[in-house]
């Protein structure tokens, strides 16, 4: 039986980054992808925030297939008929890396993998792994395609819906708590309409929003970001909290674009791609095993992701992810050893890691994604303030304070909105 | 003995547009894989080879920057893949690509059986397995099935409109066949390893093959293109009203006036 270094299941950011560096270091590498090619499969925002891509590939934006450079970050509150939007715009076009690159995982995944084979590893497209070899506790190999390969160690990187590991008896199943679900368009409009539309200087620039509210009343929050010739447009909203309100996915997603704010910005587009994918939350306390006996877990597969209603970060947390296991796995081979004690490298090395801080930085914004009022309540109440101070009307003005005691109506209590401000200041202030 | 399959990276046609106005396929942004009666083309070629030891060689013309397109007919057994480069062959019509081919299976060399699909997924020119024929000067057994080779001898069954006819053929010769010919193999993880390291070839027309522009240019087809295309005028006749029992009379009375159903 054929037997190599190490076998990598999946060939998305966390696959390739594996690969690419256990190859890159002479390993003899395969990596096993279900898709016909890799990011055929994926549904991703996809907003690719620099920083750990250009660790890896000095100016990777030179040469790999980026949309837009992200000049222009928004967060959009969407009130009933309202929108706050506050802006960010870095307006010096020479700042590279710009802080994220839209991307299309479709032409992106493959532009990664490529760099992985021409490191010397072996991409198996349009294989699923079935199920891991397991001996004695033991990860030994993989079975795919009617045939069993083993390697020293497997890594496991096959993204959300893992289920690999599960059907090994080597971790639980999800907490359907911490799962939400990304649906998504890709919408065509011409180059120059969307260049002229988000008022970017070139073609090259684009920008990024990101929505709080209006999301059918389903804890949850939207996206929208600029390609080239396309936007993408998408929600994602908690399973059980959609499943409660007994509503489809697409239908909260059509009530996302249907919102007048969101609507001027896709007008005149044709939807071109629908897609629908799990997505777990993150968060640094709900990070599982990362390694045992002969195998190590990355990316999404491990719920990494890192959301902090701000940004939604998943591909850089999986690159991370993966080069902190490809180390851990160097240091295994020096020694010969690839046990779970070994392995176990691979967390110490991933706690040192920038993405690992964050995680831990923002580890108390989870709570805020609970909360209902962020998303039903604090969209109008904003808007309703705005519209206060900003209106001459047939009625005395009001300060603020005042104006925003007058929205509150009877959906809020002053404790309750303190409470809200200490839970959002610890989230994303101090 | 040497087995060469011609194998097309075609247009995925059933995602094929046609251009409301103008009429015109839209082939941009259309995919392209090697085509699904080529997978027929390979199941022959590799059935032969293992029932006689042959080799088998994979011929296409296609752009060289889609060699990972040709990934799965690799892994179903070729043993290697000759890619010669189109890229300076815009739309090469049937009689082009038949005269590259052939020169390609003569340079080839030792060649004695040439397996191609009845007609391409996207061309349905049915004309490169004759043309090839002819050119080659060798006999052409079309549209075969139940095929056997004992020594230099194929027994097939042609698959005919009016019925089967067993017909038996001396090497060399051409062989087509159809999509009913045979259920295409799902290569293995282990075939896929394998042809990771089997060579692909890159030939260039002019300089691999001899062929000057000159010699294409007199080969090339004239072409006549109709696009009115077939256009079907709906009446878009629209029944509305709360009665079912009414509404379902009136369409059917509306299908007996077009003669739809008949009384
Ligand atoms: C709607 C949505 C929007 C998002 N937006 C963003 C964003 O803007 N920015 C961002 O950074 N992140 C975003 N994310 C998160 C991001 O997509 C993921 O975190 C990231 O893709 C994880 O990378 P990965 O390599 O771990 O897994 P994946 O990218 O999911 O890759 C896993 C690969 O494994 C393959 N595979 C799965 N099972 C098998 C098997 N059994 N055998 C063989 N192959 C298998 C799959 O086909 C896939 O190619 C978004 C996610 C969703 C759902």
């Amino acid at each position: 039986m054929e037997k190599f270094d190490a076998i990598v299941v999946g060939a998305g950011p966390a696959g390739a980054t594996a690969a690419y560096l256990l190859a890159q270091a002479g390993m003899q590498v395969v990596v096993i992808e279900r898709g016909a090619t890799p990011g055929s499969k994926n549904v991703s925002g996809a907003l690719l925030f620099s920083q750990i891509y250009n660790e890896l590939f000095p100016n990777f934006w030179e040469s790999a297939p980026v949309e837009r450079a992200i000049v222009g970050h928004s967060i959009a509150f969407l009130g009933q008929e309202t929108s706050v939007t506050l802006d960010y715009r870095d307006l010096d076009p020479t700042h590279t890396p710009h802080n994220a690159y839209s991307v299309l995982r479709a032409c992106f995944d493959p532009w990664m993998a490529q760099q992985a084979e021409d490191a010397g590893a072996m991409l198996l497209p349009g294989y699923t792994v079935e199920r891991l070899l397991v001996e004695n506790g033991r990860v030994t190999g993989i079975h795919a395609g009617g045939d069993d390969l083993l390697a020293d160690v497997v890594v496991v990187a096959e993204g959300t819906r893992s289920q690999l590991l599960k059907q090994a008896g080597l971790r639980d199943d999800f907490y359907a708590g911490d799962v939400s679900i990304g649906v998504k368009e890709v919408i065509a409009l011409p180059e120059e309409i969307i260049t002229n539309r988000f008022q970017c200087l070139t073609a090259d620039e684009g920008v990024a929003y990101t929505c709080v509210g209006h999301t059918g009343g389903v804890e949850g929050g939207g996206f929208l970001y600029t390609n080239k010739e396309t936007l993408s447009v998408g929600v994602v909203v908690k399973i059980d909290a959609l499943y409660k309100s007994q509503r489809q996915p697409h239908e909260i997603l059509d009530e996302f674009k249907s919102h007048p704010f969101i609507n001027r910005l896709v007008h005149g587009g044709k939807v071109v791609e629908y897609s629908a994918q799990a997505i777990h939350r993150g968060g640094v306390h709900l990070i599982p095993q990362l390694y045992g006996d002969g195998y190590v877990v990355v990316g999404s597969a491990a719920r990494l992701l890192l959301n902090n209603v701000m940004t939604l970060r998943g591909m850089d947390v999986a690159v991370a992810s993966a080069a902190a296991a490809a180390k851990a796995i160097l240091a295994a081979r020096e020694k010969g050893d690839y046990s779970r004690a070994s392995l176990a490298a691979y967390e110490q090395f991933f706690k040192q890691t920038d993405v690992y801080q964050d995680m831990v930085t923002f580890k108390e914004t989870y709570a805020l994604l609970e909360n209902k009022r962020l998303f039903n309540v604090y969209p109008d109440l904003i808007s309703g303030v705005m519209d206060d101070m900003f209106s001459v009307k047939a009625r005395p003005g009001k300060k603020a304070y005042r104006a925003l005691r007058d929205n509150m109506h009877d959906e809020l209590t002053l404790w309750q909105m303190l409470k809200d401000m200490a839970q959002i200041g610890r989230g994303l202030v101090r | 003995m040497k087995i060469v399959a011609c194998i097309k990276y075609s247009f995925d046609v059933s995602e094929v547009k046609v251009d409301p106005a103008t009429k015109e396929l839209r082939l941009t942004g259309v995919p392209q894989r090697v085509g699904v009666i080529d997978k027929n083309v390979l199941e022959t070629a590799v059935t032969l080879k293992e029932a006689t030891g042959a080799t088998v060689h994979g011929l296409t013309l296609a752009p060289a920057g889609a060699r990972e397109a040709f990934r799965e007919a690799m892994a179903m057994g070729l043993d290697d893949l000759t890619i010669i480069d189109s890229a300076d062959l815009a739309a090469a019509g049937p009689a082009v690509t038949a005269m590259i081919l052939a020169t390609a299976v003569q340079k080839l060399g030792d060649v004695t059986l040439v397996v191609c699909g009845e007609a391409s997924d996207d061309g349905v020119s049915y004309q490169i397995p004759p043309r090839i024929a002819e050119r080659l000067g060798w006999p052409l057994l079309g549209y075969a099935r139940n095929i056997t080779l004992t020594g230099e001898t194929i027994t097939a069954d042609r698959d005919l409109d009016s019925g089967m006819q067993r017909v038996e053929g001396n090497l060399p010769l051409v062989l087509t066949v159809t999509q009913e010919t045979n259920t295409p193999r799902r290569p293995t993880l282990m075939d896929a390893l394998k042809a990771k390291k089997k060579p692909v070839a890159v030939w260039q027309v002019a300089a691999d093959l001899g062929l000057t522009p000159e010699q294409l240019q007199a080969r090339a087809s004239v072409t006549r293109t109709a696009q009115e295309g077939i256009v079907i005028k709906r009446k878009q006749q629209m029944f509305q009203g709360e009665d079912m029992a009414a509404l379902a009379n009136q369409l059917l009375d509306a299908l007996v006036v077009e003669r739809v159903v008949t009384e």
